[in-house]
């Protein structure tokens, strides 16, 4: 590699050419980690859902954790997402993003989002209705009453139908879509805020094959612009879109690596694949 | 993108263009009905009906705006009533100092019931009200002032739900209490009335009613349109996402407190305007407007009519109230059972109203406008 | 000449034999027989015999002698014209029903033609005055004894302090005798002596009589011209400082009062509450009905007394459960014909009841009455127990805070010892996880909604001794009850007794200030800035997953 080349890729990781955003990236991540969980300790009464958890998570990375039930993976999306302030540790934002000192609007406004479990679309408004109502841009009663909606988020509302596969149902009521459809659509009202990270949260719960096989393809697609962290309990799912895969259990990481090593990893076996030793 | 004009947007739905063509066609038939015939012709419309219809439309006014803040953002006021009676009360003022020296006492600034309780001097909160525009500005402004302060404590402590409707009960009936005290200088239990001229007019005259008509049937749908145009602009789409779910508009970033703070005082100050057309055009305001009861009854016009489609609101504003002139008239024991049925049946089996029982029977769902055009429409 | 001795004669023999027939009237042989002759001297035709009839009478205390002498005061001693008998009358106007004084028994009835009114004259009515306050000092009856010399302290005079005096050797309660002090100092407030008015006015710095305060700030008070009642200043100094005294203790006697009266008004409220409470707190709908099956209960009081109308002390102990069946079914009613299919939507249910109370209140309008109803108070609830002159506490009210803690008192019990408690708590808490455990929620719903209504109903009999039973009735508290449910929350019972108590003292010790209204308003706004900082109230129910 020349010197240019270098040059060109530092220039490229500092100033986020390949994010594919108009906006300044937040949260310098240019040590090429956007997202740095250390000793991050939650209890609550007692009971201790987080136990000095750490992970780390790449730029433009699709990472897959998954864990048993009450391993502390909704606790950590909280603790990232400021719902829920850890008693001891440290998580940041790139280099200068403090995620403990700011408030859940500041964190989604820095650039992390979060799609929950449970659609919650707006069932009474129309799918192009909902991503305008996610869109970017000032959301104050003056702007939204008399200003109109930019045309720049019109356009990028156009990329986000065609990137979560809704192009077709522009128009339609959200409360009639499928299941699979309204977390698409979901993934698209995050995807309008342009995150930098996003956090998923069970994607693929109570889908199709059929849509299963799309969601993948959607994350897939998603990583490299995004980084992305994709909590699932499906593990051919998993398998399907993650290089790398964390394993949580009792609030810490119990391994990480490739589907296959996490796989045949004796600790994930006895704690979480049990005694069905199906391995593919 | 080709923008489709504002006004065929805001008139171009079904129940907007009904609504208007109504609206017109009575505003302009009714005060021809009444003025051209001769005096107690058999074709002539009464004074009486004509003022009547003046005041079913401030009711259908006040109805849009209830629909406004319950249909569209789901904050169920019970105490509506309140800002229609404020405005009300300060048209009151202003046409009581009208009166001057033509009053029972004679007294060019004092009214009748000050000089009867034996007031030496007209109280601060008088001073203006002889003036039009100054009482004008008080039937927007005071409203809008205990709107915009209730709603900045209740809803910023997220106070919503059953909650809020209780306090907006408990709001109306202090005010009630506060009116009927004698000492307040408002007229106490016997209000104002009795009222002479407005804007030099005299009021009992048959071209004075008519331009109270008319001006009604324009504030009806001056105000009947402003609020369509807030419900069809991106503000109107946060509103009912806030209507919808709460929680997830405020995730998504936007100050659901703010969006219920403006939308309920703008509803208010509709509720004022109405009440300040509809004092002069009945001749009195007394501090039983202010009554819990009247708000309730509010509710249940824009519930009988249907919510969350504005001429519903004007649909039930005007069905029940032409039922309670009815029934009081022919069958006054009766009233109140039907009344209480109505409630009943229409939350039981009416969710969306009389007009979304039309819906049903072969027109096609009017909510969501799944449209583009809407969106689009209020782009540049 | 001789006519003259003829005259004479007959004049001396005349007056001989009428002295001789008055010393025989008057010469009493045996002690009833005394009493007896003094009771018919009572018939005399002239009133210094009638004095000294009086007098006699009252210096014999003979035990029926305060009666005679109290009918007499009153009017009611007739003499029967045939004999001069004597009787003590019940008047009708037909027909007068007599009781002889001499026995105290009933004897018969007469027409009041056959009979004259003994007569009095102003001297005479005031010694009969003395003679009654003086019979009725020496009443066995502490309680008689001190509302004698009450009475006597309104009209102090030199015969009423003679009579203290000469009681107040032989005067044995504490209370009567610090009475009777009072009585003389005040008297000793008109004597000529400065130092003794001094001593007098220091003396009464307990006393709480309107009367003495009165004549204290009499003496203080600057007449136009400058010059004071009481012309020594040392006695005016003394007397201001004991009317300062006074002052403050009555303030605390006022203030005991406010805060009683506060009490019982925040008993009213947690009764008409509480049951709003229960059902919101467990099924998140408000019954806007709540103030209609209160007045359903306040009317099941009346009717009750109407059946019974010679047992009204039973009353109230019959009305109470009926009054909790009778609102509990038509609860149970409501909740099974309408709230039911409401479920999950609050503001729907809220119209919905509306309805059901606008309904409600027609249909008692049209079956009783549109008036309102008049319902007693039994004798056991009525009257007031007076502490002092400045403090006196109603009996009913007292009931009625007594009534609140024993109803609070079952239905914690229920609650939290009652397997439909157990039920009713878990559906509040988490409802899917109850019916997850086999609670039947339904029944669960229509259960609770009863036992709200229920407690209306029995709060509406409170309401029935307190205020006027009309269909209006639940109008006027139900807004109240609003505001004791938003202010305390629905989590706890306790937030409900602690809302009301707080609300009802707060309104009562504002009251005197800013005047019911302004009281009234000033506590809504006290209660919407709380709000502020407690959204769901004193205590929020827990473990709710929506609101």
């Amino acid at each position: 590699m020349n010197a240019a080349q270098v040059v060109k890729q530092s220039w490229q990781k500092v100033f986020g050419a390949g994010t594919g955003s108009d906006r300044p990236m937040p949260g310098d991540a240019s040590h090429g980690t956007i997202l740095y969980v250390e000793d991050i300790t939650v209890s609550f009464d007692g009971f201790r859902a987080l136990n000095n958890l750490t992970l780390y998570i790449d730029v433009g990375e699709l990472r897959c954790i998954i864990g048993p039930n009450g391993a502390g993976k909704t606790t950590m999306m909280d603790v990232i997402t400021g719902k829920t302030r850890p008693d001891a540790g440290s998580a940041w934002f790139g280099i200068t993003t403090d995620l403990l000192t700011l408030t859940e609007p500041e964190i989604a406004e820095a650039g992390i989002g979060r799609k929950f479990q449970k659609p919650t679309v707006f069932e009474q408004h129309s799918v192009l209705q909902n991503l305008a109502l996610a869109a970017a841009g000032n959301k104050s009663v003056w702007h939204t009453l008399f200003k109109p909606i930019a045309r720049s988020q019109l356009a990028r509302i156009d990329e986000v139908l065609v990137t979560v596969g809704l192009k077709d149902q522009r128009d339609v009521r959200a409360g009639i879509l499928s299941h699979g459809q309204k977390q698409w659509l979901e993934i698209g009202m995050l995807l309008m805020q342009d995150p930098r990270l996003l956090l998923v949260d069970e994607p693929v719960a109570g889908m199709t094959p059929q849509e299963v096989e799309r969601t993948a393809e959607l994350l897939l697609s998603l990583a490299g612009k995004h980084s992305v962290v994709v909590v699932e309990h499906d593990m051919a799912f998993v398998r399907s879109i993650a290089k790398t895969v964390t394993v949580l259990h009792e609030g810490s990481v119990l391994a990480e690596g490739s589907m296959d090593a996490v796989q045949s990893d004796p600790k994930v076996i006895e704690v979480y694949l049990g005694e069905a030793q199906e391995r593919k | 993108m080709k923008q489709a004009p504002l006004l065929s947007l805001l008139v171009g739905e079904r129940g907007t263009a009904v609504f208007l063509a109504i609206v017109a066609i009575v505003g302009i038939v009714v005060p021809v009905m009444h003025l051209v015939p001769a005096q107690d012709s058999a074709l002539q419309l009464s004074g009486y009906t004509m003022t009547l219809i003046g005041k079913y439309m401030t009711y259908a006014l006040l109805a849009v705006a209830v629909d406004l803040v319950w249909g569209y953002c789901g904050i169920l006021s019970l105490g509506h009533a309140a800002f229609f009676a404020l405005g009300g009360y300060a048209m009151g003022m202003y046409l009581m100092r009208q009166i001057g020296t033509r009053g029972v006492y004679g007294d060019p600034v004092l009214p009748d019931f000050m000089v009867f309780l034996n007031y030496k001097e007209l109280p601060w909160f008088w001073h203006g009200f002889d003036m039009f525009w100054f009482a004008m500005l008080m039937v927007v402004l005071v409203p809008s002032v205990l709107a915009y302060v209730f709603g900045w404590l209740a809803f910023r402590s997220r106070v919503t739900g059953v909650y809020l409707s209780i306090i907006t009960q408990a709001l109306t009936y202090a005010l009630m209490l506060a009116f009927f005290r004698n000492d307040m200088g408002f007229g106490g239990n016997n209000g104002m009335t009795d009222f002479k001229d407005i804007l030099g007019f005299a009021i009992n005259t048959p071209s004075t009613r008519v331009a109270l008509f008319v001006a009604s049937a324009v504030a009806l749908v001056l105000g009947y349109l402003a609020c369509r145009y807030i419900t069809l602009s991106r503000a109107g789409r946060v509103v009912q996402a806030i209507r919808d779910a709460e929680s997830r508009t405020r995730f998504i970033g936007y100050r659901v407190e703010s969006y219920k703070l403006w939308i309920f005082t703008f509803s208010a100050v509709l509720a004022g305007i109405a009440g300040a057309l509809y004092v002069p055009q009945v001749g009195i305001i007394n501090p039983s407007e202010f009554q819990p009861i009247n708000s309730i009854e509010v509710v249940i016009w824009v519930a009988v009519g249907g919510r969350g489609m504005l001429y519903g609101a004007v649909a039930g504003a005007v069905i029940v109230n032409y039922a309670k002139t009815f029934f009081t008239a022919a069958l006054p024991e009766f009233w109140l059972y039907a009344l209480g049925l109505l409630f009943v049946v229409v939350t039981l089996f009416l969710p969306r109203g009389f007009v979304g029982l039309l819906d049903r029977f072969g027109r096609k769902p009017p909510a969501p406008p799944a449209s583009p055009v809407d969106v689009k429409a209020v782009v540049a | 000449m001789r006519r003259f001795f003829r005259y004479a004669f007959v004049f001396v023999f005349v007056t001989v034999l009428w002295t001789a027939a008055a010393k025989a009237q008057t010469t009493a042989p045996a002690p009833g027989d005394v009493f007896a002759t003094a009771v018919a001297g009572l018939a005399a035709d002239n009133f210094p015999e009638k004095s000294a009839a009086v007098t006699a009478l009252s210096e014999l205390k003979h035990p029926n002698g305060r009666a005679v002498l109290a009918a007499l005061l009153d009017g009611e001693l007739y003499f029967r014209n045939s004999d001069n008998k004597v009787f003590i009358t019940d008047g009708g106007e037909e027909l007068l029903a007599l009781t002889d004084p001499l026995t105290l028994a009933a004897a018969g009835s007469g027409k009041p033609d056959d009979y004259s009114r003994i007569t009095t004259n102003n001297s005479l009515r005031k010694t009969l005055r003395s003679a009654v306050a003086s019979f009725a000092l020496s009443d066995p009856d502490a309680g008689v004894r001190l509302a004698a010399v009450r009475e006597m302290l309104r009209s102090i005079d030199d015969d009423s302090v003679a009579i203290l005096r000469a009681s107040m050797e032989k005067e044995s309660d504490a209370d009567v005798r610090k009475a009777m002090h009072e009585g003389l100092a005040l008297a000793d407030l008109d004597s000529a002596e400065a130092d003794t008015r001094l001593t007098a006015v220091a003396a009464l710095k307990d006393s709480l009589s309107p009367d003495v305060y009165n004549r204290l700030t009499a003496m203080v008070t600057a007449a136009e011209d400058g010059t004071f009642a009481e012309p020594d200043e040392r006695v005016r100094t003394t007397a201001r400082e004991v009317i300062a005294s006074i002052d403050s203790s009555r303030r605390v006697y006022s203030t005991i009062e406010t805060l009683f009266f506060g009490l019982s008004l925040g008993s009213v409220l947690v009764l008409t509450a509480i049951g709003l409470a229960i059902t919101f707190g467990v099924m998140g709908v408000i019954n806007m009905a709540h103030g209609e099956l209160m007045m359903l209960g306040a009317y099941t009081t009346y009717v009750v007394q109407q059946a019974m109308p010679n047992h009204i002390g039973m009353s109230i102990f019959i009305a109470i459960p009926l009054a909790f069946l009778v609102s509990a079914c038509v609860g149970m009613l409501i909740e099974r014909g309408v709230v039911r299919f409401l479920y999950g939507r609050p503001l729907e249910t809220l119209l919905a009841t509306f309805g059901v109370s606008l309904i409600l209140q027609q249909v008692v309008r049209d079956v009783v009455s549109a008036n309102n109803r008049p319902v007693e108070t039994p004798a056991w609830m009525a009257g007031s127990m007076q502490i002092n002159e400045a403090l006196s506490i109603t009996y009913n009210r007292l009931y009625v805070i007594l009534f609140m803690i024993v109803v609070f008192v079952i239905l914690q019990v229920v609650l939290q010892k009652t397997s439909l408690g157990l039920k009713v708590r878990a559906v509040a808490q988490n409802r899917n996880m109850a019916r997850a455990m086999g609670v039947r929620t339904q029944w669960v719903d229509a259960m609770t909604f009863g036992l709200g209504s229920g407690i209306a109903g029995v709060a509406g009999v409170a309401l029935s001794q307190l205020t006027n039973v009309g269909p209006n009735l639940g109008q006027q508290y139900i807004i109240d009850s609003f505001m004791v449910v938003v202010f305390g929350g629905v989590g706890n019972l306790w937030g409900t007794l602690i809302g009301g108590m707080s609300l009802g003292v707060v309104s009562k010790v504002l009251e005197p200030w800013a005047g019911a209204v302004l009281a009234k308003i000033l506590v809504l706004v006290a209660l919407i800035l709380f709000i502020q900082r407690r959204p769901r109230g004193l205590f929020p129910q827990k473990g709710r997953a929506a609101e």
